[in-house]
């Protein structure tokens, strides 16, 4: 029972930074129409905004999540500049070309910090508690910061002028242009967003996970089965799919062992695909 | 065309040992991205086809190993294991098109190469499969090849190779090929035809999957060891890389993709020292490729011939108005 309880509790922190990078993912989805296969690298490259300016410069930790989160959206901002406008009406260019990207990032890192794993000392050594499971502040803190910041953009999506500019352009976006939104301005601001949230995933993680610069892969990997699960496209089924997805494989990995779990996951992806492609939660419309 | 055998024969003879052996790998790729472009034709880009090779090169080395199947018999067994993997493969994936094929291509490749890892006995585990057996040496008395020797193994794999795309290219030509070049281009038009679009697909997955075990198989008992590594999704890109940049309008244009690509990588990378800076220089001619050679290589030489004719035609009209 205690352990039970226990990987419940491991479940609820592997859910919460796993619904960041999956909504990062389908907000960048959403807009530009592209699967941004770089997402896990923007991922790596916020948990190596943590490694360079809290663990090798001793800035606060909070600082340094920070700038991991600007840092990245700025990334962001760039792909969309140099590779996903030009390639707006071709999909597939744009996913082989974030491929390319991801092939940038990942060389980059290894020049800056080598191949082996980055260590992050943890920022606060204290524990909570509940109900005889522990749960380290450092977990307790992902699980807090993703909540904050995924009511922020739930709320910034459904309440601002912005938000419901971007959300017409996911819908429509022809139609968004004709009412006078600007593709290209929303396009900046929903790829701002979700790679923010993809490196401040990462830069939030740091301390728990050891980066590599290869680590973007198995990211890319959760994130795909996260969307997919959900339904292309669609954020709130992005996060009930993490937090699913997350309790089937902490569970899997407890109770049997880690490629068991991918295993059940990637299986549990081809089976909605197969069953229901637009996935649990999905718009029937985007079949 | 002679010429191009000629050249093929003299050429593992001006290279150095190492580059020869890279001339050996570099033939394997070109069946394994030929390949490729036979299951892009039905407009399906597959991320699963690395994983496919690796089901061939995996099955012959087994075969060789555990049940003593001589290797040239084993090889072609382990593409049939191939095939009937895509044929398996091919009920869930052919539900779906575009992206989300894409995706649970991915995803079903993940899951085969995950199973290696896994199970040790008798997938080898993370480590793979060591001391596969090697292809046999031919000692006929007068004639004796040790297929050790890259030199002869290269020639053994053109062989192969250069079969295994005459009937890629045969099948192309043929009405099943332009059947698939229909289902790519007007899949509901062919169907309302009466083409069975699921039916070919399929055929053109096995079919590709087919050859790409092949290249597998090769592998396998050139280099003598196999691991899931090898197969993931990193390799995967590289041939997606060459086809993209190659172009897949044509037969060539991903042969020409692999070759450009092998030689920039091997011998002018390898020459600047730049052994860091590889993935990077890739990843940056992927995405420039992409943004300003969306055609491919095979693009710029019927590209380049209409500028060189506006430039004359352009430079003739000039000298008119100037006289």
């Amino acid at each position: 029972m205690d352990l039970l309880w226990q990987t419940a509790v491991n479940a609820t922190y592997a859910a919460s930074y796993m619904a960041l990078i999956a909504v990062g993912l389908v907000m960048i989805f959403g807009v530009m129409g592209v699967i941004n296969f770089a997402h896990g690298e923007l991922y790596m490259v916020g948990a190596y905004c943590v490694v360079f300016l809290y663990a090798q410069e001793n800035f606060p930790f909070l600082l340094a999540v920070a700038a991991g989160l600007v840092f990245v959206g700025m990334i962001g901002l760039v792909m969309e500049r140099t590779m996903f406008r030009p390639l707006r009406d071709n999909p597939l260019a744009g996913l082989i070309a974030s491929i390319g990207f991801l092939l940038i990032l990942q060389t980059l890192a290894v020049f800056g910090f080598g191949r082996r794993m980055g260590h992050v000392p943890p920022s606060t050594q204290g524990k909570l508690e509940i109900l005889g499971a522990v749960l380290t502040y450092q977990r307790l803190f992902v699980i807090v910061a993703a909540v904050l910041l995924l009511a922020a953009l739930w709320t910034f999506l459904r309440r601002s002028k912005f938000g419901r500019a971007l959300r017409a352009c996911a819908q429509d976006a022809e139609a968004a242009s004709l009412q006078g939104i600007s593709m290209n301005q929303t396009a900046r601001i929903a790829m701002f967003i979700g790679a923010a949230l993809a490196g401040v995933a990462g830069a939030l993680t740091a301390p728990l996970v050891s980066p590599t610069p290869y680590i973007g892969h198995s990211i890319i990997v959760t994130a795909f089965i996260i969307i997919i699960v959900g339904g292309v496209g669609s954020l709130e089924g992005a996060v009930i799919a993490a937090v699913l997805y997350a309790f089937v494989h902490t569970f899997v990995t407890t109770f049997f062992d880690g490629v068991i779990a991918n295993i059940v996951g990637l299986a549990l992806m081809l089976a909605v695909l197969v069953v229901r492609p637009t996935g649990l939660f999905g718009a029937k419309e985007r079949a | 065309m002679v010429f191009l055998f000629a050249a093929l024969a003299v050429l593992p003879y001006l290279l150095s040992y190492s580059q020869q052996e890279i001339a050996v790998l570099l033939v394997i790729n070109v069946l394994l991205v030929s390949s490729y472009r036979l299951l892009t034709l039905t407009g399906e880009w597959s991320l699963g086809h690395v994983v496919i090779m690796g089901v061939g090169a995996y099955a012959s080395a087994l075969l060789a190993k555990r049940l003593g199947v001589p290797v040239p018999l084993s090889m072609l067994l382990g593409a049939g294991m191939a095939a009937a993997t895509a044929a398996i493969l091919s009920f869930p994936l052919f539900r779906m098109k575009g992206f989300y094929f894409l995706i649970g291509s991915f995803a079903a490749g993940e899951i085969i190469r995950l199973i290696w890892k896994r199970f040790t006995d008798p997938f080898g585990g993370p480590k793979g499969l060591k001391r596969i057996d090697p292809f046999p040496d031919i000692d006929a008395g007068f004639l004796s090849i040790d297929f050790y020797e890259p030199v002869n193994y290269y020639f053994l794999a053109l062989i192969v190779v250069s079969a295994s795309l005459f009937v890629l290219y045969r099948i192309e030509r043929s009405r099943i090929g332009l059947t698939f070049h229909a289902i790519h281009w007007q899949d509901r038009l062919a169907e309302s035809v009466g083409v069975d679009t699921f039916r070919y697909r399929t055929l053109a997955f096995v079919i590709a999957s087919f050859f790409a075990g092949i290249a597998g198989g090769l592998y396998a008992h050139y280099v003598g060891a196999v691991n899931p590594t090898r197969f993931s999704v990193d390799q995967m890109v590289y041939v997606l890389v060459w086809a993209v940049v190659g172009g897949t309008a044509t037969f060539y244009g991903p042969i020409l993709g692999v070759i450009v690509l092998t030689v920039v990588n091997e011998i002018v990378l390898r020459a600047l020292g730049l052994d860091t800076a590889r993935p990077l220089i890739y990843g940056a001619i992927l995405i420039l490729s992409v943004l300003y050679l969306p055609n491919g290589l095979e693009s710029l030489g019927p590209r380049l011939r209409a500028r060189w004719q506006r430039w004359r035609g352009g430079s003739a009209a000039a000298r008119r108005e100037a006289t």
